[in-house]
C-alpha cells in the first residue's frame, strides 16, 4: 500500500550550481533538507575532496510560506501574527520592530512604560533565542547535557511569557502605539526568580563546555571570518561582532530606550565558531544585566497611546458608547490608517539587523512589507564558512551561524 | 548619527537627474537607472557605505514606469542609512547588479528576480532562490492571485 | 521428550490476542523521525526534553534516517518546495509507519492560505494523528502520542498471519 499509485518522479526543486566535480577524484554530497546538522530547512550541496569542502552551493527557500505576500492581504494590526512567526526563536523582537516601523510613519509616540517594557521584553526574548541556538549547536555536537540544561531554563522563559501573552513560541503581544496588556500581578517578581535560576545554569554550561577540549577542537579556528569579509557578505549581529568589531545597533543608532542603559558589547578575536559561541553566551550575560538595570527604572502608566487612529477603545466604552463601538468597528474592519510614505526601521534582533521596510499607500492595508532578515543574508555568505574545512565542520558551523527559516526564507 | 555626513553627501549627490531628500532619518535619492552604479561606487568609496542593506523592489500596477527597485546602504562608521531609488518598467525591467562591489548581492538580487522579474546585468546567477524551478510568475506582483499554487507533487484524491 | 512441568508460583503464562501483545510492544517503541521545519521545531524541542520528555512513551530516541524510524513526525509549515521531500522521506519509511501532522500548518496549511504553502500535508502523504495548535503546547503533543498509542493498540497487525 506504499507502492507508489502511479509513476511519477518526483522532481528536484532546485538546480545545483555544478553537476561534476572540478577534479577526478571529488564527490558531490547533498546535505539536506531534511537533516539532523541543517535544523531548519536549508540544503548545502557541497563538493569534497576527501573529508574537505572545495565549493558549497547553499539553497534555502523550503520554508518560503509568502510572508510578503500575506502581508498585502491583512490589515496593519492583522499582520502582527505573521511578523511573529519570522524569527520564532525571539518573536517580541520582530513585533517590536514591526510596531516601531508602523508608528514612525504614522508618527506616534509610544508611552514611557511601553518603551522601557518593549526593551526589557526584547532583552528577554533575546535571551531566549541565544539560549536556543547554542542549546541546539551543542546538541549537534554531542553535548546533550548542555542542551538539557539550556532547554529548562528556556522553559521556565516560555512559561513566563505565557503568563503575560498567553502564548509559550508565538506572542502576537506587540500592538501599533503599545501592547496588547499591562505586566500581570507577580509577574516581574518570576522574572527575577528566573534571571537568578539563569545564572546557575549558565555557570553550568560554562564549565561543561568553555574549557572542553572536544568542544574546543570543534570549534576553535573553525569557521574563521574577517571583519572585511564578514561586511561584504553583508554579516551582522554576533557573527560580526565575532570577528572583533563593535558593531550593534542598539549602541550605534540607540532606538527604544537603549540609551539610558549601561552595558557593554562583547566581541570575538579571531571570528570562529568559538567566538561566535561566547559572543553569544556573554550577550545574554548582558541582557540580564540591562534586564535588572529596566527593572528599577519601569515607570508606572498607561501601555497604549491615546490615540484613535491605532488604539482600540476599552471594551466596556464598544459596548455602550456609539464613538467607541464605530472606532473599534473602523480599526478592525479597515485596519489603521496610515500615511502614505515609506519607512525603514533596524533593530538589532538578535541575530542581526532585522529591518522592516513599509511602503504605505494611505489605507488600513499595507502596499508592500519587506524584511531584511539577517539570516537570508547570512545564507548567502555561509559559503564562506564552509569551504576549506571538514565535512564534519559543517555541523558546528551551521549551529553558530543559527539560521532561522522562517525569517530566513519568509 | 552623524547628520552632517547626510547632508554632505546630498550636496554632492544633487544634480545628474538625482533627487535627494531626507525621510524619516534616512537620506534617500531617487535616480535614473543609469547613475545607479556610479552613485554606489561614490557611496561605497567616498562615504564610506560599507554595509549592503536590501534590494527590493515595489509594484505599482497603475503606474508606468512600474517598478520601484529600492537599495539600502549602511556606514558602518558613521552609522547612518541612504536608499537609493530607481524606476524600471516591466518591458524592460533590467537594472544593473551591485556583484561588483557586495557579495551580498549576490543572494538578494536572486530573492528580487524570484518575486518580481527584476533582471540585474552582471548578475549571471539569477537562479529561484526562494521559489522552485518550475514555478511560473512572480508572486510578489500585485497581478499574481496570492492563492494560486503551483505543486509540485499530485495530490492524493 | 515428556517433561514434567513443575509448578511453581512465578508468572509463567499469559493469554491474550496476537494483535494485543505486538499492539502492546509496538507502542511502546515507537521511533520519530522529526521531520522539522518550522516554529513548531521550538515546541519539539522542549517536548522532547527534560520538561516533558517523551521517553516516557517511548517516542524520544529520533532516528535520522527514515528507514530506521516509524513515526514521521511533520513538525511546521510544508511548503510546495518541500512537499517532494517530504514525500520522498515517506516513501523510503519501512511499514508498519505512522504519520503525525504537528500544529496547523501541517494538518491544513494553517494561516498561510497562498501560494507557497502546502495546504495540510494530507494532500500528499495519509496522517494518523493531527495536533492542533500554532504551535501546540507540550501537552497537546503529549496527548497526540497517547492518541497515537491508542490507535496502535487497537489496530490489527499483519505480520501475524497463521504461521506464527
Amino acid at each position: 500500500m506504499t507502492m507508489r499509485d502511479e509513476e511519477q518522479t518526483l522532481p528536484n526543486p532546485v538546480r545545483p550550481a555544478f553537476d561534476r566535480p572540478s577534479t577526478e577524484d571529488g564527490v558531490i554530497v547533498s546535505i539536506g533538507p531534511s537533516h539532523p546538522a541543517t535544523h531548519g530547512t536549508l540544503q548545502i550541496i557541497a563538493e569534497l575532496s576527501g573529508e574537505r569542502v572545495v565549493r558549497a552551493d547553499v539553497h534555502c527557500g523550503y520554508l518560503h510560506r509568502g510572508f510578503e505576500k500575506e502581508c498585502e492581504a491583512h490589515t496593519w494590526h492583522t499582520l502582527i501574527p505573521f511578523v511573529d512567526r519570522l524569527n520564532y526563536c525571539s518573536a517580541l523582537m520582530n513585533n517590536f520592530a514591526y510596531c516601531d516601523a508602523v508608528e514612525t510613519l504614522m508618527g506616534v509616540e509610544i508611552t514611557p512604560r511601553t518603551r522601557y517594557l518593549r526593551t526589557l521584553l526584547a532583552e528577554y526574548s533575546r535571551i531566549a533565542d541565544h539560549i536556543t541556538c547554542i542549546a541546539a549547536s551543542v546538541m549537534e555536537m554531542g553535548a546533550m547535557t548542555a542542551f538539557l540544561y539550556l532547554m529548562t531554563i528556556r522553559d521556565y522563559i516560555y512559561e513566563h511569557l505565557a503568563d503575560l501573552t498567553g502564548a509559550r513560541v508565538t506572542y502576537s503581544y506587540g500592538r501599533i502605539g503599545g501592547l496588547a496588556n499591562d505586566l500581570p500581578e507577580g509577574w516581574i517578581k518570576r522574572l527575577e526568580e528566573i534571571l537568578d535560576e539563569y545564572e546557575v545554569y549558565v555557570g553550568r554550561i560554562h564549565g561543561l563546555l568553555d574549557r572542553n577540549r572536544i568542544f574546543i577542537d570543534r570549534t576553535r579556528d573553525v569557521g574563521v571570518l574577517t571583519t572585511e569579509e564578514a561586511i561584504h557578505w553583508g554579516f551582522t549581529g554576533p557573527i560580526l561582532r565575532s570577528t572583533g568589531v563593535p558593531r550593534d545597533l542598539r549602541k550605534d543608532t540607540p532606538y527604544l530606550a537603549y540609551d539610558e542603559l549601561d552595558f557593554e558589547v562583547p566581541v570575538g578575536i579571531k571570528g570562529d565558531n568559538y567566538d561566535r559561541y561566547f559572543v553569544r553566551m556573554r550577550e545574554m550575560d548582558e541582557s540580564v544585566y540591562m534586564i535588572r538595570q529596566l527593572i528599577e527604572m519601569l515607570p508606572d502608566g498607561p501601555v497604549n497611546v491615546d490615540d484613535r487612529r491605532c488604539t482600540f477603545p476599552e471594551k466596556d466604552l464598544v459596548y455602550s458608547e456609539i464613538e467607541s463601538l464605530i472606532n473599534h468597528f473602523k480599526l478592525v474592519i479597515d485596519g489603521p490608517q496610515v500615511p502614505a510614505g515609506e519607512v525603514y526601521r533596524a533593530h538589532e534582533a538578535a541575530n542581526g539587523e532585522l529591518g522592516f521596510f513599509l511602503v504605505s499607500d494611505g489605507s488600513g492595508t499595507p502596499h508592500r512589507v519587506h524584511v531584511r532578515a539577517p539570516s537570508f543574508v547570512h545564507m548567502g555568505g555561509l559559503h564562506r564558512l564552509l569551504e576549506g574545512y571538514q565535512l564534519a565542520d559543517i555541523v558546528s558551523t551551521f549551529g553558530t551561524v543559527n539560521m532561522i527559516g522562517g525569517e530566513c526564507d519568509r | 548619527m552623524d547628520q552632517g555626513l547626510l547632508e554632505r553627501l546630498r550636496e554632492r549627490l544633487d544634480g545628474d537627474g538625482r533627487e535627494p531628500v531626507f525621510a524619516h532619518g534616512l537620506l534617500v535619492v531617487q535616480l535614473p537607472r543609469e547613475a545607479l552604479l556610479d552613485t554606489v561606487k561614490l557611496l561605497k568609496d567616498a562615504f564610506g557605505f560599507d554595509l549592503f542593506l536590501d534590494v527590493t523592489a515595489i509594484d505599482w500596477p497603475q503606474r508606468e514606469p512600474r517598478f520601484d527597485v529600492v537599495y539600502h546602504f549602511y556606514s558602518t562608521r558613521d552609522h547612518v542609512r541612504v536608499r537609493l531609488k530607481t524606476t524600471v518598467t516591466m518591458a524592460d525591467p533590467v537594472v544593473d547588479s551591485l556583484l561588483d562591489h557586495y557579495g551580498s548581492a549576490h543572494f538578494m538580487e536572486r530573492e528580487c528576480h524570484d518575486m518580481f522579474g527584476i533582471v540585474f546585468r552582471g548578475n549571471a546567477d539569477l537562479r529561484p532562490i526562494l521559489l522552485y524551478e518550475g514555478f511560473e510568475g512572480h508572486p510578489l506582483r500585485k497581478d499574481y492571485p496570492k492563492e494560486r499554487e503551483q505543486p509540485l507533487v499530485r495530490y492524493r484524491e | 521428550m515428556n517433561q514434567v512441568h513443575e509448578k511453581s508460583s512465578a508468572f509463567e503464562y499469559l493469554t491474550t490476542r496476537k494483535d494485543d501483545l505486538v499492539g502492546w510492544a509496538r507502542k511502546f517503541s515507537i521511533f520519530p523521525y522529526p521531520f522539522v521545519t518550522a516554529c513548531c521545531a521550538m515546541e519539539f524541542m522542549s517536548v522532547s526534553s527534560t520538561m516533558y520528555d517523551t521517553d516516557r512513551f517511548g517516542a524520544a530516541l529520533p532516528r535520522f534516517s527514515p528507514r530506521q524510524s516509524d513515526l514521521l513526525m511533520v513538525v511546521g509549515t510544508i511548503t510546495h518546495k518541500q512537499a517532494p521531500i517530504l514525500k520522498k522521506v515517506y516513501e523510503q519509511m519501512c511499514e508498519p509507519k505512522w504519520v503525525m501532522a504537528f500544529g496547523v500548518c501541517a494538518t491544513s496549511g494553517g494561516f498561510y492560505q497562498n501560494y507557497a504553502a502546502l495546504q495540510g500535508i494530507d494532500k500528499i502523504i495519509p496522517v494518523d494523528v493531527y495536533i492542533p495548535g500554532c504551535p501546540p503546547r507540550p501537552e497537546s503533543v503529549i496527548d497526540g502520542i497517547m492518541q497515537l498509542q491508542d490507535k496502535i493498540a487497537n489496530a490489527s497487525h499483519p505480520i501475524i498471519n497463521e504461521k506464527f
